[in-house]
C-alpha cells in the first residue's frame, strides 16, 4: 500500500512535470502577454529537431561527448526557439496585440508552415529561399536610399518580386539538376527522428522491484531547473522586473520610459526559448517528428487555463494535479479503495484505460471551470487587458 | 502614404501576384510530377512530359502529403512512383506511358472524398492508388462505389469489408495478426497484455486477438488504448507490470508517435525484450528508425514483408528505391505492397487490353500472379485481396529485421472475420456476381 502511494506521487509528478515543462513557455507567453500562440507546439517541435541535430553532431565525436550532448542541445535548442519566436514575435504578432482572433489564426497558420517546413526543407529549399530573400530584400534595401522612393516604391516591389522569385526557383532548379539527389532530399522528411538519449538517462534507478526511469528523473530536475530561472529572472533581474511593469500597466510603463516593444519581443523570445527546451527534454520520452509539437498543444493549454491566466503559481499546481489526476484514474490506483463497492469498482474500471482516463480528466475540468472560470489563482482587482 | 489601393497598384500588384503564381505553378509543378522519368534517366525523352494529356494513361495518387499521415504515406507515394517510372522505362502499358496525377489527401478525410472525386470527374483517372488509414479509405469509398471506379488500398487493416470497387494489396487479419499470435503463444508464452491506439484498427484487431486467445488456451490479463498521438503511457506500464509481474508478451497495435513515448519508457522502467517481448503490427523499417533501434532490439514485428527478404526479385526493388530516393532510405510493407498494387494493375490492364473498361480490367485482375518482392506466386484472389506469405521478425543491430518465422506459401486472405459472430461463415467473391461482397459460405 505504501509502496503504492509512493508510486503514485512519483508518477504523478512525474507527469505533471511534462505538462508543466510543455506549459512554461506559453505560461509565459499566453499568461504574462495574453497572446494564444498556436504555435507554441511547434516551437518546442524546433526545439526537439535541433537536439535531433546536435546530438548528430556529437555522434561523430563519439565516446564521453556523445554521453553529454543533451546539455548542448537544451541550450542550442533554446537558441533556436528563441530566435525563431523573435522572428514570429517581429514578423506577424506585433501588428496583432490586443486582437487575440487574428493572433490565433494566424499563429496557427504559422505552426502548419512550420510543419511543412521541417517536412520539405532541403538544400535545395533553403538556397532559393536565401537566395529570394537575399535579392529581393537586398535589393528594395538598396532602392530605398534613394529620393524618390515612396514614388517607385509600387512600381519596384512589382518588378523585384517576381524577378527575384524567378532567379531564386530557377537557380535552385538548375542546382537541383546538377547535384541531385543529395542536393534536393529533406533534411528530415515526413519521417519521425530518432533521438537517443545518452546511456545514463536510458535506464532507470532501481529501488525494491521498482525502477524510477532517469528520463523522468531528469525531466523533474529540468523543470525544477527552469522554474528557478523564471523565477529569478521575472523577480531579480531589471528586465524581469520591467516584464512585470508591462503586464500590469502597459501605458503607465511607456510612460515611464520603459521601451515595451523591446519588453514585448524579449519575452516572447524568452517564452519561445523554453517551449524549445521543453521540445528538447521531451524528445527523451516522446518522438521527434513533424507532429510532436500537436500532440502536446492542447495539454498546455489546458494547464494555463486551469492554472489561471497571468500566474506562474496556477500553472505548476495546475500540472500537478493534472499529471496526479490523469495517473490515478488511468493506472487504476484507487482499486484497493474501492473494492468494497462493486458499483464504484466498475466505474473506475471503465475509466481505467489512458483514452478514457483523459476524458474523465477533461470533464472535471469543465465542472471545474463552471465553478471557477479564471481557474485556480485568479488575477486578483481589475483586469488589465492591452 | 494615402490610405488604400488605387486601381493602377490595385492592377500593379494583382499582375504581379498572378505573374509569380504562373511561374510557380510552371516550376512548381515540376517535383509533383516527377513520374515521368527525368531527361537524363531515359535518353528516348519522355512523351509524358511532353503531352500530359496525349497518349498517356492516366493513373490517380491520393494520399496525405501534408498532415499526421503524410509521416507514412510519403513513402508508399514514393514507391507508386517507382514502380510507373519503371514500368514507363520499360516501355508502358498497352504501348502507353503511364502519367500519375498526385492529390494530396492532407490527412483530411472529407478532403480525400473531395480530391477523390476531383480524380475521377475532372482528370478522368483510369484507376487511382491511395489511401492509408481506414477513415480515409471509408470516407472514399462511396465514391468510388457510386463511379463504379476503381481503387488500390495498400495496407494492413482490420478487414470485414469486401468492396467491388476497391482492390486490397495489404494484408487481411488472418495474414498478419492471427499467425503472429500462434506464433506467440507456441514461442513466448499464455499471458498477453494489448495496448492500441483508440481506433477501429487496434480495437478490431484486440477482438480477434481476444476471442483466438480464449479458442487456444491463452490468457488476456489486461487490454488498454491511448488516445491517437497520445504520449503519455506511464499508467499503461506501470499496469502492465502490475499484470504480468513475471514477464510476458505485450501485443502492440500503437500507432505512430505513441510508439515512441511506449517503447522509450519501457526502457526506462527497466522492462526488458527478454522479459516482456512484444509484438508490433504497425512498426516496420521506417518506424524503427524513427523511434530508435536502441529501444526496439529484440522486439518483434508481423508483417508480410521485410526488407530484409532473401530473393532475387526483392534485391532488385531494394536496389531501384535505393537509386532513386538514397541510400539511407529503406523499404517496408506497406511501400511494398503499394508497389505491387501498380504492377497488379498493370498485368490487369495489359490482359483486358484496355485500360478504360474498368469491369473487364477488374475480371482480369481476378487470378493474376507475381513474383513479388515478399516471394513467388503472390496472387490476386477472387476477394480482392492477394495472397500473402506472413512472416515475424525480430528487430536486430542495423534496425532492419532477422526473420524468425515465414510461412512456406502464400496465406488465403480471409476478409470476412471468422471470430466475430456477426462475420462468421461469411465470405466474398467477385467473379461470380451473384455472390458479391458478403455471401454465406455453405
Amino acid at each position: 500500500m505504501l509502496s503504492g502511494i509512493l508510486d503514485g506521487i512519483f508518477n504523478g509528478i512525474s507527469i505533471g512535470s511534462v505538462l508543466l515543462l510543455a506549459a512554461l513557455g506559453l505560461a509565459i507567453v499566453f499568461g504574462l502577454m495574453g497572446v494564444i500562440n498556436m504555435a507554441h507546439g511547434e516551437l518546442m517541435m524546433l526545439g526537439a529537431y535541433t537536439t535531433f541535430v546536435v546530438q548528430n553532431g556529437f555522434k561523430q565525436l563519439g565516446g564521453v561527448w556523445f554521453e553529454l550532448y543533451i546539455f548542448v542541445a537544451l541550450i542550442a535548442a533554446f537558441v533556436v526557439a528563441a530566435a525563431v519566436g523573435l522572428v514570429l514575435e517581429r514578423g506577424v504578432i506585433r501588428y496583432l496585440y490586443g486582437r487575440p482572433l487574428e493572433t490565433l489564426l494566424a499563429t496557427w497558420g504559422v505552426s502548419l508552415i512550420l510543419q511543412q517546413f521541417v517536412r520539405s526543407v532541403s538544400w535545395q529549399f533553403v538556397v532559393g529561399l536565401g537566395l529570394f530573400c537575399l535579392l529581393y530584400f537586398g535589393a528594395t534595401t538598396l532602392l530605398a536610399r534613394r529620393a524618390n522612393w515612396q514614388q517607385i516604391r509600387s512600381w519596384a516591389i512589382a518588378i523585384l518580386l517576381p524577378i527575384s522569385a524567378g532567379i531564386a526557383i530557377a537557380i535552385a532548379l538548375v542546382a537541383g539538376q546538377m547535384y541531385k539527389l543529395p542536393f534536393t532530399q529533406p533534411w528530415f522528411g515526413a519521417q519521425n527522428k530518432d533521438v537517443t538519449a545518452p546511456r545514463w538517462l536510458r535506464g532507470g534507478i532501481p529501488i525494491g522491484d521498482y525502477q524510477l526511469p532517469s528520463a523522468r528523473l531528469f525531466i523533474i530536475g529540468l523543470t525544477i531547473a527552469c522554474l528557478i530561472g523564471i523565477f529569478l529572472f521575472l523577480q531579480k533581474s531589471p528586465w524581469g522586473l520591467r516584464i512585470r511593469s508591462v503586464t500590469q500597466n502597459r501605458s503607465m510603463s511607456a510612460c515611464l520610459g520603459i521601451p515595451t516593444k523591446t519588453v514585448d519581443a524579449l519575452t516572447f523570445a524568452i517564452g519561445s526559448g523554453l517551449a524549445g527546451v521543453a521540445g528538447s527534454a521531451l524528445g527523451l520520452l516522446g518522438s521527434v517528428g513533424p507532429n510532436t509539437g500537436q500532440n502536446y498543444i492542447v495539454d498546455t493549454f489546458m494547464v494555463v487555463v486551469v492554472g489561471g491566466v497571468g500566474k506562474l503559481v496556477g500553472s505548476i499546481v495546475a500540472a500537478m494535479l493534472i499529471g496526479t489526476a490523469n495517473y490515478v484514474i488511468g493506472a487504476n490506483v484507487l482499486q484497493p479503495l474501492v473494492a468494497g463497492s462493486p458499483a464504484l469498482s466498475s466505474f473506475f474500471e471503465f475509466f481505467a484505460t489512458a483514452s478514457m482516463a483523459k476524458v474523465m480528466v477533461f470533464a472535471l475540468i469543465i465542472v471545474f471551470l463552471q465553478f471557477k472560470p479564471a481557474g485556480l489563482f485568479p488575477q486578483k482587482g481589475r483586469t488589465i487587458d492591452a | 502614404m494615402i490610405r488604400g489601393i488605387g486601381r493602377r497598384k490595385f492592377l500593379v500588384y494583382g499582375s504581379a501576384t498572378l505573374g509569380i503564381s504562373i511561374l510557380l505553378k510552371a516550376c512548381g509543378g515540376q517535383p509533383e510530377t516527377a513520374t515521368s522519368p527525368s531527361p537524363a534517366a531515359s535518353p528516348e525523352g519522355s512523351p509524358v512530359a511532353a503531352s500530359p494529356t496525349g497518349d498517356a494513361i492516366k493513373v490517380g495518387i491520393l494520399h496525405s502529403l501534408s498532415g499526421t499521415m503524410a509521416i507514412s504515406e510519403k513513402s508508399v507515394v514514393d514507391a507508386e512512383n517507382l514502380a510507373i517510372e519503371e514500368i514507363n522505362k520499360a516501355g508502358g502499358v498497352l504501348g502507353k506511358q503511364i502519367a500519375a496525377v498526385t492529390e494530396d489527401g492532407a490527412s483530411d478525410w472529407p478532403t480525400f472524398n473531395e480530391k477523390a472525386k476531383k480524380l475521377i470527374e475532372q482528370d478522368k483517372v483510369v484507376t487511382v492508388f491511395g489511401c492509408w488509414t481506414s477513415a480515409s479509405r471509408k470516407a472514399v469509398k462511396d465514391t468510388f462505389e457510386a463511379n463504379n471506379h476503381m481503387l488500390w488500398y495498400p495496407v494492413q487493416y482490420e478487414g470485414q469489408e469486401c468492396s467491388k470497387n476497391i482492390f486490397y494489396t495489404g494484408a487481411a487479419p488472418n495474414q498478419q495478426i492471427e499467425p503472429s499470435v500462434d506464433w506467440l503463444l507456441k514461442n513466448k508464452g499464455k499471458k498477453f497484455f494489448l495496448v492500441g491506439s483508440d481506433y477501429v484498427f487496434p480495437r478490431t484487431a484486440n477482438t480477434i486477438i481476444k476471442s483466438q486467445l480464449k479458442a487456444l488456451g491463452g490468457e488476456v490479463v489486461g487490454e488498454d488504448y491511448i488516445p491517437l498521438g497520445g504520449t503519455e503511457v506511464t499508467p499503461i506500464i506501470t499496469k502492465i507490470r502490475a499484470a504480468l509481474p513475471d514477464g510476458g508478451v505485450i501485443y502492440n497495435s500503437l500507432n505512430g508517435d505513441s510508439n515512441v513515448a511506449f517503447f522509450k519508457q519501457l526502457q526506462g522502467a527497466g522492462m526488458t525484450a527478454e522479459k516482456y517481448p512484444s509484438m508490433s503490427v504497425s512498426i516496420a523499417e521506417e518506424e524503427v528508425q524513427a523511434i530508435g533501434v536502441e529501444y526496439l532490439k529484440g522486439h518483434y514485428a508481423a508483417w508480410n514483408y521485410f526488407q530484409t527478404v532473401d530473393n532475387p526479385v526483392n534485391a532488385k526493388f531494394v536496389a531501384a528505391f535505393k537509386a532513386k530516393y538514397g541510400a539511407d532510405r529503406v523499404v517496408n510493407d506497406p511501400m511494398e505492397a503499394a508497389y505491387l498494387a501498380v504492377y497488379f494493375w498493370k498485368q490487369a490492364v495489359e490482359k483486358a487490353g484496355t485500360a478504360d473498361d474498368l469491369d473487364k480490367v477488374r475480371m482480369a485482375a481476378l487470378g493474376q500472379v507475381i513474383d513479388a518482392p515478399e516471394g513467388p506466386g503472390v496472387t490476386m484472389e477472387n476477394n480482392h485481396h492477394l495472397s500473402k506469405y506472413v512472416r515475424i521478425g525480430q528487430v536486430r543491430d542495423d534496425a532492419l529485421f532477422d526473420i524468425v518465422f515465414a510461412t512456406e506459401k502464400p496465406v488465403k486472405p480471409l476478409p470476412w472475420n471468422q471470430f466475430v459472430p456477426e462475420t462468421k461463415g461469411f465470405s466474398c467473391d467477385w467473379s461470380d456476381p451473384a455472390k458479391g461482397g458478403k455471401f454465406k459460405m455453405t
